[in-house]
């Protein structure tokens, strides 16, 4: 193992890693705006909305990431739709992690009990009342560690978007493969610096939903 | 609306889920003051019954009034909505299962409501939560989150939680049926009280005793009718009807 050359070249991979994590939070971002708006899809008492929210989750959770990718960045043109790399890959990205999302924050609705909405709206409270004061506070601690799993899920999603050429994490491995024919050194580093991210991101969503948790 | 209708005023209440009718063409009236306890076997349609009164389990036929308004009236979605947030603001209502807001203190589950509705300030909401709180013996635990009380402390917070907003109704469903039988007590203490303040009071209970002692009148209902109502001396001394003294005889004999 070519250790030499890797601390050599790790400070690029280090910036590679921060564009990384550009993406990651604007993706996340989009991802959580996507998803809540599915979800509140999901729940409407519109039919056509909740149709509309179903559509979405079954058709972006349905097809590979790398093919929706594909199409608004290499399709995108043929229809009108003209984005750089980096915007197709948080675009894309966030839709997508938006679908898985939105399942996490419909399920944490869902599973606050029925009788906490009927207390609620005994009192006199709204439906959305009830919704904001009562379901959303409890539904939101409940929703941290799924969230997490869907943030871990999409922080390596991201390297989906050296395909189109993104110079992140691991588009910058594959470049330095290509310059020094060291394909086990260059993904090594790639794969552990996607690791370091990973595992603080873990702990902070650790901390966070002890944080949040009603004792 | 006439003046001499009865404060609550049911007439010909029908209920289905699907095809299983839970109500069959009940009617009841309440007077104003009156406390009426529901008896029967589970599955009898009492809690059903005593859930439309706020429009939780809405009716499929009949009708429901409350002091001269018509609770379960047609109207379009938002009026009705509109319309029932406020009639249900005067009825309060306590569930077997407390269903306190486990991430609010004992201090903001009562104070929620009140604020949020009747436009109330933070210290007037203060004040009102300290002397609900009070009525039922729990001042002491206004700091206190859901969690760290007991089933019975639980309850008697989700009656003062119902008080706050100042109800002319209040409906019990099995409020102590969750309950273990050593904290039974404290909450039938509570609930006596508010019979002496002459509230209006509809309870739905498991407890025969308690009904006893407390209701002006008892009624027993079996598979979504009611069988018999009267007195509890008569409902539980003298019942005419055969179902009733049966389910009395199962009811008595379980119980002891």
């Amino acid at each position: 193992m070519d250790t030499e050359l890797m601390l050599k070249v790790y400070p690029f991979f280090l910036q590679a890693a921060g564009l990384t994590i550009v993406l990651s939070v604007l993706t996340a971002l989009l991802g959580l705006v996507c998803g809540a708006l599915g979800a509140a899809a999901r729940l409407s008492r519109f039919v056509i909305l909740r149709f509309l929210g179903a559509a979405y989750v079954s058709v972006f959770r349905g097809t590979p990431a790398l093919i929706q990718l594909f199409i608004l960045y290499f399709g995108g043109p043929q229809i009108g739709i003209q984005l750089d790399a980096f915007q197709a890959g948080v675009i894309g990205l966030g839709v997508n992690a938006g679908a898985y999302m939105a399942e996490t924050i419909r399920g944490a609705i869902i599973a606050v009990d029925r009788g906490q909405t009927e207390a609620a709206r005994t009192l006199g409270l709204s439906r959305w009342q009830a919704m904001a004061r009562v379901v959303l506070p409890q539904a939101a601690r409940l929703m941290v560690r799924p969230l997490g799993v869907n943030l871990n899920m999409l922080i390596k999603a991201t390297a989906l978007v050296a395909a189109i050429s993104v110079v992140e994490l691991t588009y910058t491995a594959q470049r330095y493969i290509g310059s020094t024919y060291k394909p086990f050194e260059m993904f090594l580093l790639a794969g552990v610096l996607y690791m370091a991210i990973i595992y603080v991101t873990g702990r902070g969503v650790a901390w966070l939903d002890r944080r949040v948790r009603i004792h | 609306m006439a003046q001499n209708q009865p404060f609550v005023d049911i007439r010909h209440a029908q209920k289905s889920f699907g095809k299983v009718e839970v109500l069959k063409d009940i009617s009841l009236t309440v007077e104003r003051g009156q406390i009426v306890g529901i008896i029967g076997s589970s599955g009898s349609g009492k809690s059903t019954l005593l859930r439309a009164i706020n429009d939780l389990d809405p009716l499929s036929g009949g009708e429901i009034w409350l002091d001269g308004v018509q609770v379960n009236k047609k109207l379009p979605h938002r009026q009705y909505e509109a319309h029932i947030n406020a009639l249900r603001q005067q009825v309060g209502m306590v569930f077997q299962h407390f269903n306190l807001f486990p991430h609010l203190s004992v201090r903001d589950n009562v104070t929620m409501a009140p604020m949020l509705l009747k436009n109330l300030s933070r210290a007037e909401a203060n004040r009102l939560a300290e002397e609900q709180l009070d009525h039922v013996g729990m001042l002491e635990r206004i700091e206190y989150y859901p969690s760290q009380l007991s089933g019975g402390q639980k309850q008697r917070v989700a009656i003062a939680r119902a008080l706050a907003m100042k109800p002319k109704l209040m409906l019990f469903d099995e409020a102590t049926s969750a309950l273990d039988p050593e904290l039974v007590e404290e909450v039938n203490l509570v609930m006596k009280k508010l019979a002496e303040q002459h509230m209006t009071m509809i309870i739905v209970t498991h407890e025969m005793d308690f009904a006893a002692s407390v209701c002006d009148r008892v009624l027993f209902m079996d598979k979504g009718v009611v069988v018999e109502e009267g007195p509890p001396q008569v409902i539980f001394k003298n019942p005419t009807q055969p179902r009733t003294r049966e389910f009395l005889r199962k009811h008595i004999e379980g119980a002891s």
